[in-house]
Protein backbone atom coordinates (compact mmCIF):
# COMPACT_ATOMS: atom_id res chain seq x y z
CA UNK A 1 0.00 0.00 0.00
CA UNK A 2 1.56 3.18 -1.17
CA UNK A 3 1.58 6.43 0.47
CA UNK A 4 -1.43 7.82 -1.97
CA UNK A 5 -3.44 4.65 -1.05
CA UNK A 6 -2.87 5.59 2.92
CA UNK A 7 -3.71 9.53 2.26
CA UNK A 8 -7.37 7.84 0.89
CA UNK A 9 -7.83 6.18 4.16
CA UNK A 10 -6.69 9.04 6.13
CA UNK A 11 -8.76 11.37 4.39
CA UNK A 12 -11.89 9.35 4.56
CA UNK A 13 -11.92 8.57 7.78
CA UNK A 14 -11.68 12.29 8.61
CA UNK A 15 -14.59 12.77 6.65
CA UNK A 16 -16.94 9.76 7.63
CA UNK A 17 -15.85 10.70 11.58
CA UNK A 18 -16.56 14.33 11.02
CA UNK A 19 -19.74 13.58 9.54
CA UNK A 20 -20.93 10.84 11.83
CA UNK A 21 -20.28 13.53 15.03
CA UNK A 22 -22.20 16.61 12.83
CA UNK A 23 -25.13 14.39 12.34
CA UNK A 24 -25.07 13.22 16.17
CA UNK A 25 -23.47 15.73 18.31
CA UNK A 26 -26.20 17.28 21.20
CA UNK A 27 -24.95 20.56 20.64
CA UNK A 28 -25.65 22.39 17.68
CA UNK A 29 -22.93 24.59 17.59
CA UNK A 30 -20.06 21.78 17.68
CA UNK A 31 -22.42 19.73 14.77
CA UNK A 32 -21.95 22.54 12.37
CA UNK A 33 -17.87 23.00 13.33
CA UNK A 34 -17.90 18.90 12.37
CA UNK A 35 -19.95 19.33 9.49
CA UNK A 36 -17.31 22.23 8.64
CA UNK A 37 -14.25 19.41 9.03
CA UNK A 38 -16.14 17.16 6.81
CA UNK A 39 -16.46 19.47 4.15
CA UNK A 40 -12.84 20.76 4.08
CA UNK A 41 -11.82 16.55 4.20
CA UNK A 42 -14.44 16.07 0.97
CA UNK A 43 -12.31 19.32 -0.05
CA UNK A 44 -9.14 17.21 0.21
CA UNK A 45 -10.36 13.92 -1.37
CA UNK A 46 -11.34 16.51 -3.94
CA UNK A 47 -7.44 17.21 -4.10
CA UNK A 48 -6.43 13.51 -3.87
CA UNK A 49 -8.71 13.19 -7.16
CA UNK A 50 -6.73 15.58 -8.58
CA UNK A 51 -9.50 18.02 -9.27
CA UNK A 52 -8.08 20.88 -8.08
CA UNK A 53 -10.78 23.43 -9.47
CA UNK A 54 -13.59 21.33 -7.99
CA UNK A 55 -11.82 21.59 -4.49
CA UNK A 56 -11.17 24.82 -4.47
CA UNK A 57 -15.36 25.49 -5.54
CA UNK A 58 -15.87 22.95 -3.05
CA UNK A 59 -13.72 25.18 -0.34
CA UNK A 60 -15.39 28.38 -1.19
CA UNK A 61 -18.49 27.72 -1.73
CA UNK A 62 -19.14 25.07 1.81
CA UNK A 63 -16.57 25.99 3.89
CA UNK A 64 -16.64 29.80 3.08
CA UNK A 65 -20.52 30.11 1.94
CA UNK A 66 -22.52 27.48 3.45
CA UNK A 67 -21.24 26.61 6.75
CA UNK A 68 -21.06 30.15 7.76
CA UNK A 69 -24.48 30.92 6.43
CA UNK A 70 -25.72 28.13 8.70
CA UNK A 71 -23.87 29.57 11.74
CA UNK A 72 -25.29 32.63 11.53
CA UNK A 73 -28.53 31.21 11.14
CA UNK A 74 -28.21 29.04 14.41
CA UNK A 75 -26.95 31.95 16.08
CA UNK A 76 -30.17 33.85 14.62
CA UNK A 77 -32.22 31.36 15.94
CA UNK A 78 -31.22 29.24 18.56
CA UNK A 79 -29.45 29.23 22.46
CA UNK A 80 -26.24 27.75 21.56
CA UNK A 81 -25.33 26.79 24.37
CA UNK A 82 -28.52 24.79 25.08
CA UNK A 83 -28.55 20.69 23.97
CA UNK A 84 -30.82 19.07 21.48
CA UNK A 85 -33.27 17.00 22.30
CA UNK A 86 -31.68 13.48 21.90
CA UNK A 87 -33.54 11.21 18.99
CA UNK A 88 -36.76 8.63 20.15
CA UNK A 89 -34.94 5.68 21.07
CA UNK A 90 -36.86 3.48 18.59
CA UNK A 91 -36.79 6.33 16.24
CA UNK A 92 -33.17 5.81 16.41
CA UNK A 93 -32.81 1.97 16.74
CA UNK A 94 -34.96 2.06 13.12
CA UNK A 95 -33.05 4.28 11.26
CA UNK A 96 -29.78 2.42 12.06
CA UNK A 97 -31.15 -0.57 11.32
CA UNK A 98 -32.41 0.87 8.21
CA UNK A 99 -29.35 2.50 7.39
CA UNK A 100 -26.69 0.06 8.05
CA UNK A 101 -28.78 -2.20 5.72
CA UNK A 102 -28.89 0.05 2.95
CA UNK A 103 -25.32 0.49 3.04
CA UNK A 104 -25.05 -3.04 3.21
CA UNK A 105 -27.25 -3.60 0.47
CA UNK A 106 -25.29 -0.97 -1.65
CA UNK A 107 -21.57 -2.65 -0.90
CA UNK A 108 -22.85 -5.78 -2.29
CA UNK A 109 -24.09 -4.43 -5.41
CA UNK A 110 -21.07 -2.24 -5.53
CA UNK A 111 -19.02 -5.24 -5.15
CA UNK A 112 -20.00 -7.23 -7.97
CA UNK A 113 -20.04 -4.94 -10.53
CA UNK A 114 -17.29 -4.74 -12.35
CA UNK A 115 -15.77 -1.25 -13.64
CA UNK A 116 -14.17 -1.34 -16.90
CA UNK A 117 -12.26 1.87 -17.79
CA UNK A 118 -13.30 3.16 -21.25
CA UNK A 119 -11.04 6.36 -21.49
CA UNK A 120 -7.62 6.69 -22.68
CA UNK A 121 -5.62 9.13 -21.69
CA UNK A 122 -5.29 11.07 -18.37
CA UNK A 123 -6.03 14.63 -19.75
CA UNK A 124 -6.25 16.46 -16.18
CA UNK A 125 -9.20 18.87 -15.67
CA UNK A 126 -7.09 22.35 -15.87
CA UNK A 127 -9.21 25.13 -15.36
CA UNK A 128 -8.77 26.57 -19.22
CA UNK A 129 -10.39 23.25 -20.13
CA UNK A 130 -13.42 23.79 -18.07
CA UNK A 131 -13.68 27.12 -18.99
CA UNK A 132 -14.03 26.79 -22.20
CA UNK A 133 -16.40 23.89 -22.22
CA UNK A 134 -18.67 25.16 -20.18
CA UNK A 135 -19.04 28.04 -21.93
CA UNK A 136 -19.28 26.42 -25.16
CA UNK A 137 -22.33 26.36 -28.02
CA UNK A 138 -21.10 23.71 -29.92
CA UNK A 139 -22.41 20.10 -29.61
CA UNK A 140 -20.80 19.48 -25.75
CA UNK A 141 -20.85 22.76 -24.64
CA UNK A 142 -22.98 23.91 -21.43
CA UNK A 143 -24.19 27.76 -21.90
CA UNK A 144 -27.54 26.63 -21.59
CA UNK A 145 -27.64 25.03 -18.11
CA UNK A 146 -24.85 28.24 -17.19
CA UNK A 147 -27.34 30.20 -17.90
CA UNK A 148 -30.36 28.87 -16.42
CA UNK A 149 -28.36 28.28 -13.02
CA UNK A 150 -27.65 32.16 -13.38
CA UNK A 151 -31.48 32.78 -13.63
CA UNK A 152 -31.96 30.37 -10.50
CA UNK A 153 -29.47 32.30 -8.56
CA UNK A 154 -31.20 35.19 -8.98
CA UNK A 155 -34.47 33.82 -8.47
CA UNK A 156 -33.15 32.46 -5.32
CA UNK A 157 -31.28 35.89 -4.30
CA UNK A 158 -34.52 37.68 -4.56
CA UNK A 159 -36.66 34.75 -3.25
CA UNK A 160 -34.70 34.53 0.32
CA UNK A 161 -35.24 38.16 0.36
CA UNK A 162 -38.99 37.82 0.04
CA UNK A 163 -38.93 35.28 2.43
CA UNK A 164 -37.07 36.70 4.92
CA UNK A 165 -37.87 40.10 5.10
CA UNK A 166 -39.62 41.84 8.10
CA UNK A 167 -42.95 43.37 7.55
CA UNK A 168 -43.54 46.51 9.74
CA UNK A 169 -47.27 46.10 11.81
CA UNK A 170 -48.80 47.94 9.67
CA UNK A 171 -48.23 45.98 6.26
CA UNK A 172 -49.41 42.90 7.80
CA UNK B 1 -4.41 7.28 -7.10
CA UNK B 2 -4.47 4.27 -9.02
CA UNK B 3 -3.52 2.01 -5.91
CA UNK B 4 -7.17 2.57 -4.54
CA UNK B 5 -9.51 1.00 -6.77
CA UNK B 6 -12.75 2.53 -7.46
CA UNK B 7 -15.07 0.49 -5.62
CA UNK B 8 -13.49 1.72 -2.36
CA UNK B 9 -14.43 5.29 -3.11
CA UNK B 10 -17.97 4.72 -4.25
CA UNK B 11 -18.02 3.11 -0.72
CA UNK B 12 -16.94 5.98 1.09
CA UNK B 13 -19.22 8.36 -0.85
CA UNK B 14 -22.09 5.34 0.06
CA UNK B 15 -21.27 5.90 3.56
CA UNK B 16 -21.61 9.75 3.83
CA UNK B 17 -24.54 9.35 2.47
CA UNK B 18 -25.84 7.02 4.79
CA UNK B 19 -24.81 8.98 7.47
CA UNK B 20 -26.72 12.04 6.24
CA UNK B 21 -29.59 9.33 5.75
CA UNK B 22 -29.24 8.41 9.43
CA UNK B 23 -29.28 12.34 10.42
CA UNK B 24 -32.11 13.11 8.19
CA UNK B 25 -34.11 10.60 9.84
CA UNK B 26 -33.24 11.10 13.87
CA UNK B 27 -33.02 15.04 14.27
CA UNK B 28 -36.00 17.47 14.20
CA UNK B 29 -34.16 20.50 14.53
CA UNK B 30 -34.18 22.30 10.62
CA UNK B 31 -31.02 23.47 11.11
CA UNK B 32 -29.33 19.97 11.93
CA UNK B 33 -31.74 18.74 8.85
CA UNK B 34 -30.52 20.74 6.51
CA UNK B 35 -26.63 20.04 7.68
CA UNK B 36 -27.72 16.23 7.17
CA UNK B 37 -28.72 17.46 3.43
CA UNK B 38 -25.61 18.73 2.89
CA UNK B 39 -23.97 15.73 3.39
CA UNK B 40 -26.15 13.48 1.67
CA UNK B 41 -25.42 16.19 -1.70
CA UNK B 42 -21.62 16.06 -1.03
CA UNK B 43 -21.47 12.07 -1.29
CA UNK B 44 -23.21 12.64 -4.87
CA UNK B 45 -20.82 15.24 -5.90
CA UNK B 46 -17.95 12.29 -4.76
CA UNK B 47 -19.64 10.21 -6.97
CA UNK B 48 -19.35 12.61 -9.80
CA UNK B 49 -15.98 12.97 -9.91
CA UNK B 50 -14.53 9.43 -8.95
CA UNK B 51 -16.69 7.86 -12.10
CA UNK B 52 -15.06 10.97 -14.21
CA UNK B 53 -11.72 10.26 -12.91
CA UNK B 54 -11.68 6.81 -13.02
CA UNK B 55 -14.18 5.82 -16.03
CA UNK B 56 -14.00 8.72 -18.42
CA UNK B 57 -10.51 10.46 -17.79
CA UNK B 58 -10.43 12.27 -21.25
CA UNK B 59 -14.49 14.12 -20.59
CA UNK B 60 -15.52 16.55 -18.08
CA UNK B 61 -18.84 15.99 -17.79
CA UNK B 62 -18.79 14.93 -13.90
CA UNK B 63 -17.01 18.44 -13.19
CA UNK B 64 -20.01 20.08 -14.97
CA UNK B 65 -22.32 17.94 -12.66
CA UNK B 66 -20.93 18.60 -10.01
CA UNK B 67 -20.38 22.18 -10.15
CA UNK B 68 -24.23 22.56 -11.25
CA UNK B 69 -25.40 20.45 -8.21
CA UNK B 70 -22.69 22.74 -5.72
CA UNK B 71 -24.69 25.84 -7.24
CA UNK B 72 -28.20 24.24 -6.65
CA UNK B 73 -27.26 23.21 -3.50
CA UNK B 74 -25.91 26.74 -2.45
CA UNK B 75 -29.21 28.01 -3.34
CA UNK B 76 -31.36 25.84 -1.72
CA UNK B 77 -29.20 26.28 1.69
CA UNK B 78 -30.01 29.74 1.02
CA UNK B 79 -33.57 29.94 0.75
CA UNK B 80 -34.13 27.09 3.12
CA UNK B 81 -31.75 29.11 5.89
CA UNK B 82 -34.53 32.21 4.74
CA UNK B 83 -37.46 29.91 5.74
CA UNK B 84 -36.32 28.46 8.97
CA UNK B 85 -35.56 32.25 9.84
CA UNK B 86 -39.26 33.09 8.55
CA UNK B 87 -40.65 29.82 10.73
CA UNK B 88 -38.72 31.14 13.54
CA UNK B 89 -40.23 34.68 13.95
CA UNK B 90 -43.76 32.85 13.67
CA UNK B 91 -43.18 30.09 15.85
CA UNK B 92 -40.37 30.90 18.12
CA UNK B 93 -38.64 27.26 17.07
CA UNK B 94 -37.38 25.45 14.43
CA UNK B 95 -38.16 22.46 15.51
CA UNK B 96 -40.18 20.45 12.66
CA UNK B 97 -43.00 18.99 15.31
CA UNK B 98 -44.07 22.29 16.30
CA UNK B 99 -44.28 23.79 12.53
CA UNK B 100 -47.92 22.29 11.97
CA UNK B 101 -49.95 24.96 10.55
CA UNK B 102 -50.40 25.43 6.86
CA UNK B 103 -51.51 29.68 7.09
CA UNK B 104 -50.83 31.61 10.32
Amino acid sequence: MGASAVIFYILSFLVLVAGLLAVTSRKIFRSAIWLLFSLAGVAGLYFWLQMEFIAAVQIVVYVGGIVVLIIFSIFLTQQSGRDLPAPVRSRAIFSVVAVCLGFVLTCVVLRQYAFGQTGHSVAGAGVDKIGTQLLSTSEHGYVLPFEVISVLLLAALIGCVVIAIKLKPEDK
Amino acid sequence: MSQVPLSHILMVSAALFFIGMYGLFTRRNMITMLMSVELILNSVNINFVAFNRYLYPDKLEGVFFTLFVIAIAAAEAAVAIAIIINLYRNFHSIDVEDADEMKF
